[in-house]
Parts: C-alpha cells; sequence; structure tokens
C-alpha cells in the first residue's frame, strides 16, 4: 500500500517522503498534507519520490492542483529522486514546467535553502 | 507458419489491478530483452490504458489484455466491453490550460501515445479496443 511515510521541516522546505504507488489515493494524501502546512503559512514543499518508482496520471494531477493552489499563495512545490519513467511522465506532461527537480534532497536544499 | 507467443490476462475493475498488468509487462520485457527504459514507458502506458478502460468505459465486468510477442516488437492489446469512445474527440491536454481550469485529469492518451511506438484505437458502444505496439531495437 502506498503512503506518505514522513513528513519534516528543514532549512525552510517542508519535505514530504513517499513510499509506493502515487496513485489517486497517495497524491490526495500529499494534498492533504501540503493544505495543513499551507494554512499555516508554510509555502515551500520539497516531494521525495525516493521510495516511489510508479505513478499514474491521476496521481500527477493531483500534483498540478497542488501547483495550482501554490501559484495562489506564492508557494513552491519541488521534486527530488525521481524514478527515470516518473520524470519523463512528468516531463510529458509538462508538469515540470511548474516544479523544479532536483537529483537529490541534498542538491535541492544546497540549491533551495 | 510459427504463432506468436502470448500472453492473455483478464483483469476484474478492482482498485490498482493495473499493477497485475505492469507485473506481467516486466517479466515479458525482460524475457525479450527489452531494455530497462523500455520496460518502464510499456508499464507506464499499461497503466494508463488499464485506467482508461476501467473508468471511462463505464464497463462493470473485467477487461482482457493480450501480449502478442513477436521478434521485433510486443503488441499489447487492451480490451474493454464498455460504452466505447472517439479518440479523435479528445483534446490534447495542456499544462497551462489544466493549471486555471477545474478539470486537471485526461492525460493518458497522450501519456501512452507518447511512450509507446504505434497506438491504435477501435471503438464503438460494444466496446474498445487499444492496440499499442514497442518496438525492439536491433541491439536488443
Amino acid at each position: 500500500m502506498s503512503k506518505v511515510i514522513n513528513t519534516e521541516s528543514k532549512d525552510g522546505l517542508i519535505i514530504i517522503y513517499t513510499d509506493g504507488y502515487l496513485n489517486k489515493d497517495l497524491g490526495e494524501e500529499i494534498q492533504k498534507i501540503a493544505y495543513e502546512h499551507i494554512e499555516n503559512g508554510e509555502l515551500n514543499f520539497l516531494l521525495d519520490l525516493k521510495q516511489s518508482n510508479i505513478v499514474n496520471s491521476i496521481g500527477a494531477s493531483i500534483l498540478i492542483e497542488i501547483i495550482e493552489k501554490l501559484q495562489d499563495v506564492n508557494g513552491n512545490l519541488y521534486l527530488c529522486n525521481l524514478a527515470p519513467i516518473i520524470e519523463k511522465t512528468f516531463n510529458i506532461m509538462g508538469l515540470t514546467k511548474y516544479c523544479k527537480t532536483f537529483k537529490s534532497q541534498s542538491e535541492a536544499i544546497e540549491e533551495l535553502s | 507458419m510459427k504463432k506468436n507467443p502470448t500472453v492473455e490476462l483478464k483483469l476484474p475493475v478492482l482498485k490498482d489491478m493495473e499493477l497485475v498488468a505492469t507485473q506481467s509487462s516486466e517479466v515479458i520485457a525482460k524475457h525479450m530483452n527489452l531494455s530497462e527504459e523500455k520496460s518502464a514507458e510499456i508499464s507506464m502506458a499499461l497503466i494508463e490504458a488499464c485506467i482508461n478502460a476501467f473508468e471511462h468505459s463505464e464497463t462493470k465486468t473485467e477487461i482482457f489484455i493480450n501480449f502478442i510477442i513477436s521478434d521485433d516488437s510486443l503488441t499489447i492489446k487492451v480490451i474493454d466491453k464498455g460504452k466505447g469512445f472517439d479518440a479523435s474527440s479528445i483534446p490534447l491536454p495542456d499544462i497551462d490550460d489544466k493549471l486555471v481550469s477545474d478539470k486537471k485529469r485526461g492525460w493518458g492518451l497522450m501519456l501512452i501515445k507518447e511512450l509507446m511506438d504505434n497506438v491504435d484505437y477501435e471503438s464503438d458502444h460494444t466496446g474498445t479496443t487499444l492496440t499499442m505496439v514497442k518496438n525492439k531495437n536491433k541491439d536488443e
């Protein structure tokens, strides 16, 4: 079963760690967590997909909803540790135009903090 | 004439059953010595094809998947007995439009076309057959 396995605040970023298939259920779980943080004024998110190597377009569509919400509040969604097929899928969809991707979490933190 | 080996699956319309199809495609891709990249592209296209068949066809029963193995390609047929659709009437999604639209979904057909080498639909009111092909490289 796919799920969010951890959330932490680090160097001004809310880092969300997932495990398993990024489908509708996992997308909605990420969305719920992100929206709770947005309510608290925390607007910069790094989604670490190291342990998610498969996605579907429904899960990806929920990320688009999160990006839309963040655009309204001048926030950002970043992605790291993407499996090649997930990166390719997000590129085809154009999703990476709106959320920068990083090879690793350390690379993301170094550039963003 | 030698008949191409075929793997046939019948999937019930249940949550995450598309992953059963991807497990099969991974085994078949390995058998065919396809690259990991191609195997992942096939799995992703298959996920989208299954979701379309499960959701948009409104079929209440199962869907059928045939993997047809040949020397130079893998052909996958995803068959449902749903209401059918006109692929030409589906607009190409665009991220800029999606970001301001209430409807964020609708990416499946585009992803399938981008990830596979050849894609074709036959559809009428009795159901849809999606045929998609991934070619082998000469060195695979």
